[in-house]
This record gives structure tokens, sequence and C-alpha cells, in this order.
């Protein structure tokens, strides 16, 4: 019973051992796969971070391209590495991808005519919120004024009559 | 009645713009390489790696470019139509094998059919970026001028080749 108990024991400790090395096997070759070439160029990296932070990552749409991990930005970012490399400009790298992939990789959306809503909704949206506030401010006004019409020939008799009252007291 | 019809009738706009806001996609991007020309490749061959096969190679005729990989479990949605169609011998299906393995790419189409006049090969996903590719499967229709006239994200469906792709390529062919 006991040795049958001991021997249960020990294989399922083999078990978790296997387990174990396996694990730490898959964790070598996930580094080994992630292991992302170590920027040989600081400034050039830098370069392609500033100009990926306003690109956006397609995969993962709000995320950019310097931050996200998919695979697609990595891709991207090698791209955008090599072209830096052949000393293409910003502006070229930029016009590059927007052929490939539309206004919509980029973060800030240019100024078209396409855009336009965009743009100047908020501010036509802003401007008549303003507008509408100020009409009804301004009709307010005149209904209170209407109100404030002077009193009828009997009202004023009668209030009149009500202060001498009080100042009799 | 005017106090409470005025947010009633906004709030009734605004669940409306909610409303069609879920029903998009956010993943249907608009492509600005439609009705622009095909961005010219020349890669290798799948099957046999000595050959390659250039874009000049098919103009003059209507074809349909697959982007396809082995590790794409979307693929393996579209694949039975991709297969349904070929059969139908209507269009050349050329298929943008992108950054696979070889061995498993051939697997894959031993495994689920090939409908495929050809695979190329596109490890590095170089053509891929040219052809604004950012979510496997995507599929091209481009023209006998190798004009791209037609680009869909995702797995093809029936209805996107019955509403859309095949009226299309009639109309190209004719």
């Amino acid at each position: 019973m006991m040795k049958r108990l001991i021997h249960t024991q020990i294989s399922s400790l083999k078990h978790y051992l296997m387990v174990l090395i396996l694990s730490f096997m898959s964790l070598q070759g996930y580094a080994a796969t992630e292991a992302v070439p170590v920027a040989e160029d600081l400034e050039l990296e830098k370069r392609l971070v500033d100009l990926a932070e306003n690109l956006r990552c397609l995969v993962c749409q709000n995320e950019s391209l310097a931050a996200s991990r998919a695979d697609f930005a990595n891709d991207m970012r090698r791209e955008i590495r090599e072209q830096m490399r052949m000393n293409k400009s910003d502006e070229e790298i930029v016009e590059f991808l927007v052929a490939r992939y539309g206004d919509f990789i980029l973060f800030n959306p240019p100024f078209k005519s396409t855009t336009w809503l965009l743009w100047f909704g908020p501010f036509t949206l802003f401007l008549g919120g303003g507008a509408a506030l100020i009409f009804y401010l301004r009709r307010r006004r005149i209904q209170i004024n209407e109100k404030d019409s002077p009193l009828t020939e009997s009202q004023r008799l009668r209030a009149e009559s009500l202060i001498k009252e009080i100042n009799k007291d | 009645m005017m106090r409470f019809l005025l947010p009633l009738v906004a709030f009734v706009i605004l669940v409306i713009f909610l409303g069609v806001g879920l029903t998009l996609n956010p993943r249907q991007v608009p492509s600005p390489l439609v009705d622009k020309p095909a961005p010219a490749f020349r890669l290798q061959q799948l099957y046999d790696t000595s050959k390659t096969l250039s874009s000049e190679e098919n103009l003059g005729k209507v074809w349909m470019l697959n982007v396809w990989a082995s590790w794409c479990v979307a693929c393996r949605d579209e694949h039975p139509i991709l297969v349904e169609l070929s059969k139908l011998g209507i269009v050349p299906i050329y298929g943008l094998n992108y950054k696979d393995q070889r061995d498993t790419a051939m697997q894959w189409l031993k495994q689920f059919g090939n409908p495929y006049e050809m695979s190329i090969v596109d490890a590095d996903g170089k053509v891929g970026i040219d052809y604004g590719v950012y979510g496997v499967p995507e599929t091209y229709v481009i023209d006998k001028q190798g004009i791209i006239r037609y680009k869909h994200i995702g797995p093809v469906t029936v209805e996107s080749l019955k509403n859309k792709i095949l009226p299309l390529i009639q109309e190209l062919k004719g």
C-alpha cells in the first residue's frame, strides 16, 4: 500500500518535473523568437519611435506602431527602419505608408475635403450651441419683461392702500 | 410639450448614430489602392521554387489575388468557398502565401484543397506591405490592365461573392 502510494507520488513528481522542464523549454523558445534585434543605432531608433508614435497599428487600432506588439507593427517598424537607413525623410516614409494603407494609418488626420467634417464639426457644434444659448436667454429676458408689465389701476390702488396701512402701524 | 420633445428628438438621433456605429466594422478600412495599378512583384512559386511569377505575366486577364497563410484561422473559413469558386473556372485565383513556412503551407493545401492557379511566396511580408495587407485573409480583384478594382478584407463569404465580386468580374471580363 505504502509502496504504491510512494510510487504514484514519484510518478506524479516525475510528471510535474516534466511539465516544469517543458515549460522552461517553451519559455526559452518564446524568448528566442521574441528577441527583437537590439537597437544598433540609438539615434535612428529614437527617430523611429518619434515617427511611429503618430502612426496607427491597423491590427490593434487604438495602439500606435511604436507601442504595439502585434506582428504587423513589428513588420512596419522594420520597414520604417530600413527606409530610414536608406536616408528617406520622415515625410517620404509617411507618404509611402499612406499610399498603401490610407489616411487611416495617421493618428493626426490631414486637412482635406473629406476630413472637413472632422476638423470643423466640433467647432460648428460649439458655435451652434452658443447661438442656441444666446437665442434662448434673449427670449427668456423678453418673456420676463413682458410679465413685468405695469399694474392695472385697481391693482395700484390696492397696493397703495396696503402700503398706507403698513405705514400707519 | 416642446420642453420634452426636444431632448427626446436629440436622444433618438444620438441612439441612431450609436446604433449605426455598432453595425460598422472597424476593420473595413477603405484601401487607397483600389483603382490604382496593382503593385509590381516578382515572387518565388510555392511548389516549384526554381520558378517565379511576376505581376506583369497576369496582364491581359482578370484575376484574383488571395492572401493566405497556414497559420491564419479565418482562412479556413473562406477556403471551401475558394475551392468551390475555382471549380467554376470563372476566374483564376492566385494565392499569396504570406509569412508562412513552405512545408506547412503545402501540407495545408493538401489537407483543405488547392483552389489556386498558382501560389507564390511572400516569406517576409514585403509584398504584403506593398499591397496594404494587415489582416489575412485579404482578396484583390485585378483587371486586364493590372488595376486593382476591389479589395475584400477578411474571409470571402458566399454573399460577398454573389453580390459584389462575381458581378464585378463579369463586368471586367466583358
